[in-house]
């Protein structure tokens, strides 16, 4: 059946491309109301404060400035997770991070909000702040929310089979500790917001709002929205346009989205606010600061029998997604390889830095660097390749893991054989000049959250599917295109199931009045579960046209093929020959001239005569088919929805909700890097990234996804990090955080698996997240197998490499958490910077100041 | 501020408005002329989504006073479509993966027109160089060379279709 497909399997542009390079596709902050008002949001500068006062008179009355709002104006805490409800709009009492939102102004540009920003007087009383999580856990007073003891969002202790004897019959055992440095999404779409009520045409007050925001999650938003502004959700519209890049970074209701709705209220005119790149950084929701204190037992033969791992998550100071994404740590342990003894002990602790959230891998990326970075430790010690002892543990589907995650689909054994084989890695691996490296890992993702966020029975994804007599497709989907091309899949879906060309096939998504709920893009639930939802839909819509086609052809309906935009009976023997289908251009062109007549200009007259003229026949166009199926039933209208089995929804035990998914994605890389001794600097040279995606519904975005995601596993492994000093970020632009140009980002070469999965549509999975885990310990294990060294804190920048390179010269151990490197010189040269040398030296430039004598006074 | 009248030419249409003499050219573009295709990334000239072509150079419509681009040519995003449809760099990125979110695309547009006007047959070292001054989050640029590939071999055949 593998090539019986007409749509899916081949590489398209999206559906959403010329929009986008013409640039004439529409983003929040492309988009302006008449009476439009600039929001300006006053941050903190305090890490932790409480609010004695605030003044906002002198603001309110600068010219042009229409409405100023605080913490008061909407109270009601609000958060992504219902057991995170510690967020508020506009912050009440206190502010807990350099950075968090006091107030906004509304008012008719920018420059006069930014004006009345500098007006509002804010009264602190600052308070003890704490920066590292190790620290804050140890505090008792000033807790960064009261109802959190010791500034613990939340610990879980998870024990699987029985680790302490496994650990005690192990022929070796590795130990050590990690460090995963925190990064941020910086999307290329900064954070925007508009909202706008209506008059109630009843009242003249304020009515129904509307809400067009950079979101991942409209649904979400909708109820967040509702909650705070204490309206019904069902006056409230969420309007997702198109989206700049989320990586999960708006994958939950940020301050920013509901700020809006409140000053649009206060102000009662439209209102945007747009975050400045600073802004960006400061609402962050990224990948926290990770230490894993990780410990693996083996056989001598590089079984696994035991892994047992303590998380300590640097959160930041509210909730966000941490407590599924400290659960996330621990339960993708499982469902890659056969482990099995496990023991989890995960602490997601409070700090006054900006909360960390869901991004891209969420939860299992620093973990992965860890245990892959030991599996390879391991390798070395047994003298074992380490592309073999992934594959004597592998997992044996399907099955169920010991933490309760269903494996059906495992293409990781294939995984692995190809990036061996591509990247010659039996003739090349230990083998390449001193400096350069091969290293190799592996990785996996959820293809959805099995259990939502809001835990009920609501399916995950429902889809309407609408023809009209004019045979276009409208497809309502709750689906949030942010880039990943989720439109396309779901375009893609309908049309090789009605058999109907892709230009027919119109998708209406991410609006909450129009597109039934989706909850989201997140968790890379969207091809699985909205994909499954959008060929139910398009099933019961083409059993609808088979049933009335089936009289007008003298057959039964089963028998009926759809495919090139016709209807055939029987042996398909009318089929036309399959074309070639280049770009999306040609598509459009092709169905202009579908059955000879231009497109949605058969009246149904014509269409009788015309069947009068012909009698029974073989086969019929899809547009007659069409129009016989709405002349039948009256309309041409189907729904589909989708819910994750219950047998893929996991265990009972505490916590056992997070990590569960109906199919896992799978990944193994190889990277090839060099490091140069001198500078410490490392570059990689080439990644071979498989990945196991079930079905590729479209290549080149499969392969752009899996690109992107090692692309930005490189980032956070060689420059990437948020860098902090006492609560205040260092670099909060896009050149300082460091984000990978051009000019540094290797070839990858993206190897498609398809493993086919029993359940997901067409058998596809996830494409867009497993990859990125794999890359950081592919890269550490590379740099390894180039110069010796085990970097276990990352971003492997210049200088931990260099600090690696002289412990492993003068034998000293390396202690990563203290932020210190123990094994740097003490004693520079007094012109600052350089090294200070016990010998000659090296010889200098006459001019170099080091040669001058020191003249006190200067008087040179 | 107080507005000054200033006439600008953007993508062969000259527009007479009146602005503040502090109006960054992409604001002016944005809000003013309504051309949303130029975007704003960052507000530092590091990231490279507002590029645009002043007088066939490309610069960065967010660090650049409107004023300063009297009398120019400025060309953005939507004046480089051809004859109505499509340029070759824009089919191919769409082809190729070239835009995900599509957000830094409008000034890749600019950047990769430029080089292969000043440049019809660059090498890959050229390309990566060329583009360095562009961030895309989403690509990890790889699918963009070959867009950018693609496109050359476009032009070269006069084609005005790939593959």
């Amino acid at each position: 059946m593998t090539n019986d497909y007409s749509i899916i399997g081949k590489s398209i542009a999206m559906i959403d491309a010329a929009g986008k390079t013409t640039g004439s596709g529409k983003y929040t902050d492309d988009l302006s109301l008449p009476g439009m008002l600039y929001g300006k949001i006053l941050h903190s500068p305090h890490p932790h404060a409480r609010i004695k006062s605030i003044d906002t008179s002198r603001a309110e009355r600068l010219d042009g400035v229409v409405a100023v709002i605080t913490g008061k104006d909407a109270p009601n805490p609000f958060g992504i997770l219902p057991v995170g409800h510690d967020e508020h709009a506009l912050a009440l009492e206190k502010v807990r991070y350099v950075g968090d939102n006091v107030a906004c102004v509304a008012a008719v540009s920018e420059a006069i909000a930014e004006k009345a920003l500098e007006m509002i007087a804010v009264d602190y009383e600052l308070l003890p702040a704490y920066f590292d999580p190790e620290e804050s856990m140890k505090t008792e007073t000033n807790l960064i929310h009261d109802n959190k003891p010791n500034n613990l969002e939340k610990d879980y202790h998870h024990v699987f089979g029985d680790p302490e004897k496994a650990f005690a019959e192990a022929d070796y055992i590795a130990e050590g500790r990690f460090l995963a440095n925190e990064v941020s999404h910086a999307a290329m779409e900064p954070h925007c917001t508009l909202a706008s009520f209506e008059l109630d045409p009843h009242t003249g007050t304020l009515g129904r709002l509307t809400v067009w925001s950079s979101t991942q999650v409209p649904y979400y938003l909708q109820h967040k929205l509702a909650l705070v502004l204490e309206m019904p959700m069902s006056q409230i519209r969420v309007i997702k346009p198109l989206v700049g890049g989320g990586f999960g970074g708006k994958s939950e209701v940020i301050p920013i989205e509901i700020i809006a709705g409140i000053a649009a209220r206060a102000a009662q005119k439209p209102v945007k606010i747009t975050y400045t790149r600073e802004e960006v950084f400061w609402a962050h929701r990224g990948r926290p600061r990770t230490i894993v204190d990780l410990k693996t037992a083996v056989k001598n033969d590089g079984i696994i029998t035991a892994v047992k791992a303590r998380v300590v998550q640097d959160g930041g100071a509210y909730c966000s997604y941490g407590v599924v994404t400290i659960l996330y740590s621990g339960a993708l342990l499982g469902a890659l390889y056969d482990i099995p003894n496990i023991q989890y002990d995960g602490y997601r602790v409070l700090t006054n830095k900006p909360a960390c959230g869901a991004m891209r891998g969420h939860g299992t990326v620093n973990v992965r660097f860890a245990f892959e970075s030991q599996l390879d430790e391991i390798a070395a010690k047994l003298k074992m390749d380490p592309a073999e002892i992934r594959r004597r543990n592998l997992l044996k589907p399907p099955c169920i893991t010991i933490n309760g995650l269903r494996v059906q689909s495992y293409g990781l054994p294939e995984c692995i054989d190809q990036i061996v084989t591509r990247s010659r890695w039996n003739e090349r691996k230990g083998k390449l000049p001193r400096g350069r490296g091969l290293g190799i890992a592996c990785s996996h993702y959820v293809s959805g959250a099995a259990n939502s966020i809001i835990r009920s029975d609501m399916p995950h994804s429902t889809v309407n599917i609408k023809i009209d007599r004019d045979g276009g497709v409208v497809i309502y989907t709750g689906a949030s295109d942010i880039g990943q091309g989720s439109d396309t899949m779901v375009a893609q879906v309908a049309a090789e199931t009605l058999g109907c060309t892709l230009s027919r096939v119109k998708v209406v998504a991410a609006d909450t009045d129009l597109t039934p709920i989706d909850i989201g893009s997140y968790s890379s639930r969207v091809t699985f579960m909205n994909g499954n939802a959008t060929l139910r839909a398009a099933q019961e819509v083409k059993k609808q046209i088979a049933a009335a086609a089936a009289k007008k052809m003298n057959c039964v309906p089963e028998e009926i093929l759809f495919r090139n935009d016709r209807l055939t009976c029987g042996d398909g023997s009318l089929t036309r020959p399959s074309l070639t289908r280049p770009g999306g251009a040609e598509i459009r062109s092709e169905s202009a001239t579908v059955s000879g007549r231009v497109e949605g200009q058969i009246l149904r007259g014509s269409l009788q005569q015309k069947r009068k003229e012909e009698g029974p026949k073989d086969s019929m166009t899809f547009e007659e088919a069409v129009v016989a199926a709405i002349d039948f039933h009256g309309a041409l209208s189907g729904t589909g929805s989708y819910a994750p089995p219950p047998e893929a929804r996991g265990g009972k035990h505490k916590g056992a909700g997070v990590g569960p998914s109906p199919a896992y994605s799978y990944s193994a890389q190889v990277a090839e890097v060099s490091v140069d001794e001198d500078t410490g600097q490392v570059t990689v040279h080439k990644v071979w990234a498989a990945h196991d995606c079930g079905r590729a519904l479209n290549p080149v975005s499969v392969e752009g996804q899996v690109i992107g995601s090692v692309w930005m596993g490189m980032g956070q492994a060689l420059t990437e990090e948020m860098i902090w000093k006492d609560g205040l970020l260092m670099n909060p632009g896009l050149l300082e955080y460091r984000s990978p140009s051009s000019v540094e980002s290797p070839e990858v070469e993206a190897i498609i698996v398809e493993s086919i999965d029993p359940e997901g549509p067409f058998g596809a999975k996830e494409a867009s997240e497993g990859s990125l885990a794999a890359t950081i310990p592919a890269i550490a294990n590379a740099i390894y197998d180039a110069v010796g060294i085990r970097l276990r804190e990352s971003p492997f920048t210049p200088e931990r490499v260099l600090a690696a390179l002289r412990a492993k010269r003068s034998a000293k151990p390396l202690n990563l958490t203290e932020g210190v490197d123990p094994t740097a010189p003490t004693k520079f040269r007094e012109h600052g910077g350089e090294l200070c040398f016990k010998g000659k030296g090296p010889k200098r430039h006459e001019f170099d100041p080091a040669r001058q004598p020191a003249h006190p006074g200067g008087a040179d | 501020m107080k507005k000054e009248l200033i006439e600008l030419r953007v993508n062969g249409l000259t527009h007479e408005l009146a602005i503040e003499p502090s109006a960054l050219l992409l604001d002016v573009l944005r809000r003013d002329l309504d051309l949303t295709g130029s975007k704003r990334g960052c507000d530092d000239s590091s990231c490279g989504a507002c590029t645009v072509l002043v007088d066939g150079t490309p610069m960065l419509a967010c660090t650049l006073l409107a004023f300063s681009c009297e009398g120019q040519e400025i060309t953005t995003v939507e004046g480089i479509s051809e004859h109505g449809s499509l340029a070759a760099i824009q089919k191919a990125y769409g082809d190729w993966g070239g835009a995900q979110c599509g957000y830094c695309t409008p000034g890749f547009m600019i950047t990769v027109k430029h080089l292969l006007t000043v440049n019809p047959d660059p090498t890959e070292e050229e390309i990566r160089s060329a583009l360095s001054g562009n961030l895309c989050r989403c690509t990890g640029y790889t699918q963009m060379y070959a867009a950018i590939k693609a496109a050359i071999e476009a032009e070269k055949k006069g084609m005005a279709t790939l593959k």
